[in-house]
């Protein structure tokens, strides 16, 4: 009971991290049609640009100097980059994008090395929170259960509640219907994709610390943020947002089940071995092959409902 | 395809047949093994990236789990010589990398079908997720992969077509050229078949296609999985050269090799990707050697290449041909000759700032000088930094301004052309 407790609160605070990645890259997907591979390297490059800064003025206004930061580079990117690159099609942008993974992610090397940095939590949330059947729970991820609860509420508030937000919802499906009524839809793509990118930084700055910040961060993060965009369904929110809340849970209980599946076979009699390829696969316990949980939901998810779970289109 | 369409097959074979010779150490009476593992490594490359063209630019399917299927091929190939080692597959050495062909190929069915279902993005997706399954699962499961330290093997399994026990790096090196020009050629030849017609009618228009009573999934599906079949060939022969194969072979910086080769090569020439992989390759061995960070002058070629010339090397190379058939090749040579200093002041002035940069964070660490362009450099200094610094500015706005130039001339060069054809 107490570990089920515990990792469902750390997999609420993974999954509500996994979300504040994938909500910028299914915005930016299902506007812009360009599914940003950068997307996890700007994540990596907000946490570096945190701890940076958190080294000369402190954590608080790197909370929001990082993402700022990270919101224009990505302004910059679509004005400078894809906007170019759009006249030679969609495969050249996504090629684009895939660039620039190479680009930051040797970059971060060369300003900061490849050694982990010593990104710590700041002193004021460094305790913990409260006690729970002997196990403590850190109050740094209340608090980045807080940010990413109050980043969900005000992306909600900005698409439901403004005009803009209104645009943003109308470009997604009917851009060239906007950009009749007048609207300035590349404007609306500029802002979308920073929103995405500052989204993204954000998550670094309080993910840096909670994870490690370290040159194979955008690596581990990058592959996981795809898979609950494709799982949740390309172009949908919500599905996102539970996808992300699912993949979280997964991969932090798939941690402390130590069964396989040859255990769950034992009761009927099925006896196996690990001595050849297949009995290797049914008696590895579920806490080695976590890492492959996700990846094989999406599979099997793509063989049963190829839009994923909430997708509204095919692509 | 007439007879002239094979004479630079049979250039291009000649001197691939003749280049380790040339490198031949004649006093010790032994091959130069640099030169003969790089050429080794061309080989297996432009397997590599050719198969990934099938799709690129063949089908328009950016795939990123290519080297799943070329790692799969060497991992397979591993098991049959291990076997064949044991007296327990009696099939030569020759054919062997048909088998590790047909072991991608059973993988490229399985994942084909799922991944084919979808196109574009959604397509990427899935395959950078199928890459990523089995990269994983390499690193998980030992009986098969390996785990990290990879399964190794021993290719002296003695049984041949001819007698060779591929003992030696050079008769490794003659059956990797061998297979490269069988792969290259059914390949091409592919490429005139209605499968490879409607490829790449899928690719320029969906609908159409669909409309003309084809199935652009079936079309998909069968070009990815032959694109899975040669590249496992190609990692079959990976692992006949190495003799052992890991995790690299199937994880995803091997993937994205191939498209990098591919699409600097140019896509839609079929030699493109060729050119590709020995120019990638060349810088790989060489590059890397002098430079902790040649990772990020890829990925600014890489990136100049998608904004600037979308047709890759291959295409900057054919967009000539109509200038040199009417013998105006010539006008544009002052033009070029203006381009070239300030190019190289631009690629001095950055190659200079990235090597300054990354010496800071990584070489000092390992306790190296810094050596530029021959000279050894003081990096705490401020000079070295003005000096790139300034090379870098200078060049770009004087790069700009002839690009600007060139441009110009290379406009009224072709609509001249086009006014003399009128």
């Amino acid at each position: 009971m107490d570990v089920f407790i515990i990792s469902l609160l750390n997999g609420l605070v993974y999954g509500m991290l996994l979300f504040m990645l994938a909500s910028g890259l299914t915005l930016i997907f299902s506007m812009m049609g360009v599914l940003n591979f950068a997307h996890a390297s700007i994540y990596m490059l907000g946490a570096y640009l945190a701890f940076e800064t958190s080294r000369w003025v402190g954590f608080w206004p790197a909370l929001i100097v990082a993402p700022a930061l990270c919101g224009l580079l990505g302004a910059a990117i679509e004005v400078w980059g894809l906007r170019r690159v759009h006249r030679n099609g969609h495969i050249a942008e996504l090629l684009f994008t895939f660039g620039l993974v190479f680009i930051i992610g040797r970059s971060v090397q060369m300003g900061w090395g490849m050694l982990p940095e010593p990104y710590r939590v700041p002193a004021l949330l460094d305790f913990p929170l409260f006690t729970l059947y002997g196990l403590q729970f850190p109050a740094y991820r209340a608090f980045m259960l807080l940010v990413s609860a109050g980043m969900l509420g005000a992306i909600w508030l900005l698409l439901k509640r403004t005009r803009i937000g209104l645009i943003i919802q109308a470009a997604l499906t009917h851009p060239d219907m906007v950009a009749s009524l007048g609207h300035n839809v590349p404007q609306v793509f500029t802002i979308v994709f920073a929103g995405g990118c500052l989204l993204a930084g954000l998550a670094g700055v309080i993910g840096g610390n909670y994870q490690s910040t370290e040159p194979g961060m955008a690596d581990a993060m990058g592959p996981i943020v795809f898979v609950v965009v494709v799982f949740g369904g390309l172009g949908s929110l919500a599905g996102c947002f539970i996808a992300s809340i699912i993949m979280g849970m997964v991969s932090t209980f798939a941690v402390v089940i130590d069964a396989s599946v040859a255990d769950a076979l034992r009761p009927f009699g099925i006896a196996l071995r690990a001595d050849d390829l297949l009995g290797e696969i049914l008696t590895v316990p579920v806490a080695r092959i976590g890492a492959l949980l996700p990846l094989l939901m999406m599979v099997l998810i793509l063989l049963f409902r190829p839009r994923g779970l909430m997708g509204t289109r095919d692509t | 395809m007439t007879r002239r369409d094979w004479l630079p097959w049979l250039i291009v074979a000649l001197i691939a047949a003749a280049l380790p010779w040339a490198f031949y150490d004649w006093p010790h009476h032994r091959h130069a093994g640099f030169v003969l593992g790089m050429l080794s490594q061309m080989g297996l490359m432009t397997i590599l990236a050719l198969s990934y063209n099938m799709l690129l630019g063949q089908a328009g399917l950016f795939s990123l789990c290519h080297a799943t299927f070329f790692g799969f091929g060497g991992y397979a190939m591993v098991h049959f010589l291990n076997a064949a080692g044991d007296n327990m597959l009696p099939v030569p050495m020759e054919l062997m990398p048909l088998l590790a062909g047909l072991a991608s190929l059973g993988l490229a069915i399985v994942f084909g079908s799922m991944a084919t279902k979808q196109r574009a993005t959604a397509f990427a997706m899935i395959t950078l997720g199928i890459g990523e399954l089995v990269a994983t699962a390499a690193l998980m499961f030992h009986h098969f992969f390996g785990g990290e330290g990879g399964v190794k093997t021993d290719r002296m399994i003695d049984q041949s077509l001819f007698h060779l026990t591929y003992s030696s790096g050079i008769q490794v090196y003659y059956l990797i050229l061998a297979w490269t020009f069988i792969a290259a050629i059914l390949m091409r030849l592919l490429t005139i078949t209605p499968l490879g017609r409607m490829a790449n009618a899928c690719r320029d228009n969906f609908e159409r296609a669909q409309f003309m009573g084809y199935d652009p999934r079936m079309v998909r599906f069968i070009q990815f999985a032959l694109a899975g079949f040669f590249a496992g060939i190609g990692g079959g022969l990976y692992a006949i050269t190495y003799e052992i194969v890991t995790f690299d072979a199937v994880a995803s910086p091997l993937s994205a090799n191939a498209l990098l080769m591919a699409y600097i090569g140019g896509t839609m020439v079929f030699a493109g990707p060729v050119l590709g992989a020995v120019l990638i390759t060349l810088l790989q061995s060489g590059v890397s050697l002098m430079s902790n960070s040649w990772l990020i002058y890829v990925g600014v070629l890489f990136i100049a290449m998608v904004t600037f010339a979308p047709t890759g090397l291959s295409g900057i190379i054919l967009a000539h041909q109509p200038l040199w058939r009417a013998g105006r090749l010539s006008r544009l040579a002052v033009p070029y000759l203006r381009l070239l200093p300030a190019g190289l002041a631009v690629v001095l002035g950055f190659v200079g700032l990235v090597e300054l940069l990354s010496f800071l964070t990584i070489g000092a660490e390992q306790g190296k000088r810094l050596v530029l362009f021959g000279s050894p450099v003081d990096s705490t200094s401020a000079w070295p930094w003005a000096i790139t610094g300034a090379l870098l500015l200078v060049g770009g706005a004087w790069l700009h301004k002839e690009a600007h130039r060139f441009s110009r001339v290379w406009e009224a060069v072709t609509d001249d052309l086009k006014d003399a054809r009128a």
